[in-house]
């Protein structure tokens, strides 16, 4: 197979044409850069957070930003924030791979954990919830993880939380949301998450919106990036490790499902978004942090691991 | 065709023997789906028509990680 552009091996075939490692790098690079551009998803913010683990996906993101932010001559500063949950031969190879490429790469990393803001890091939480509340690790995991996120970009003051959300994360959930008939939720997604400005939230944005997970993780081993493979144990009890499956299923069959999925959701986003309830927005009474609740979930659920 | 498959992700070393000559059909031999690996050739990527030769040694990068 050879580049449609230039003649060279080609690193990767899609539907409109066989791309070369250099004109892959360029396309990659092109389309993330337009996704920000097209969804102003960086504007004029200050001082930029991006969530980080040390995987492909958060890696590439974060080397990306800092590109365009120089590209553009952006005055924004930015730092990484990663949450440790305490996950045993998981976690610390990914912050060890992240902590590696910050240092690289002159990026400021912020680790918050798990066991510093709930007392327990997720393995010693999963025994107990699993007891107590019938939960999945993911659904905990999940829970604590944003509510970690929105609080320690605030409290670094950061203005945008950047995420490395890509095209296979983002069909994955609105199948999820759909097969779950959590359609109210749906117009939460999309590539600037949330519906709206709401004080003390922290607007996200998924620059890798429109990248496959395969076009992400060639991105990164042909930019060089130190990527361990790491898997959570914990991912295969999910719901979402078996539509990914499902969807990687469809798309060797069926090339373009997943772009597909996208394209129709996008359609659909902005009557979902005039149609998501106004929800009234609390503080949470133990920890002061938005609630939907008198009580926000991430305190919930401590208080149901801990009290049963 | 006899080859030496490296998997990052069950991070195991086989020896293979199978009908075929295309990275296509190895990964079909395997039961993987191309949507789930990136196929390396002395750390050079190829695609799925490229031609394998007998004897040589391949890396299946992983795509899916993390949680």
């Amino acid at each position: 197979m050879q580049c449609g552009k230039c003649g060279q091996p080609a690193v990767l075939v899609l539907q409109h044409g066989n791309l070369c490692k250099k004109h892959f790098l360029n396309y990659f690079e092109d389309k993330v850069f337009k996704t920000i551009n097209r969804y102003h998803l960086i504007g004029r913010a200050e001082n930029l957070c991006v969530a980080t683990s040390g995987g492909k996906d958060s890696l590439t993101v974060l080397h990306l930003t800092q590109k365009y932010l120089k590209k553009y001559k952006l005055k924004a500063t930015l730092f990484a924030l990663a949450i440790d949950e305490g996950i045993a031969d998981y976690r610390e190879k990914t912050l060890s791979d992240l902590q590696e490429f910050c240092k690289k790469n002159k990026v400021k990393l912020k680790i918050v954990s798990f066991k510093d803001e709930f007392g327990l890091e997720l393995n010693q939480a999963f025994p107990k919830f699993k007891t107590n509340t019938n939960k999945k690790p993911c659904n905990v995991c999940g829970v604590w993880r944003r509510y970690l996120l929105n609080k320690y970009a605030k409290k670094f003051g950061a203005k945008l939380i950047i995420t490395g959300h890509n095209l296979d994360d983002e069909a994955q959930v609105i199948l999820m949301n759909i097969f779950k008939a959590n359609t109210k939720l749906a117009g939460r997604l999309g590539p600037i998450s949330g519906t709206g400005e709401q004080e003390g939230f922290i607007q996200r944005v998924k620059p890798l919106y429109f990248c496959t997970e395969k076009e992400v993780r060639l991105y990164a081993y042909l930019k060089g990036f130190k990527v361990h493979f790491a898997e959570c144990p914990y991912s295969q009890q999910g719901y979402r490790h078996h539509i990914q499956a499902m969807l990687n299923d469809f798309e060797n069959q069926y090339a373009g499902t997943k772009q597909g999925i996208i394209n129709s959701f996008l359609e659909l986003l902005p009557q979902l978004k005039q149609a998501e309830p106004t929800a009234q927005i609390k503080v949470c009474k133990r920890c002061q942090e938005l609630a939907n609740q008198d009580v926000c979930n991430a305190c919930k659920l401590k208080e149901a691991i801990i009290h049963g | 065709m006899k080859l030496t498959i490296f998997n990052e992700r069950t991070q195991t070393t086989t020896a293979v023997q199978f009908k075929g000559n295309t990275v296509t059909e190895l990964l079909n031999h395997l039961s993987i789906n191309p949507e789930t690996v990136i196929v390396l050739r002395k750390e050079e990527v190829i695609t799925a028509e490229e031609t394998l030769q007998e004897g040589e040694e391949l890396y299946l990068l992983s795509v899916i990680s993390g949680g």
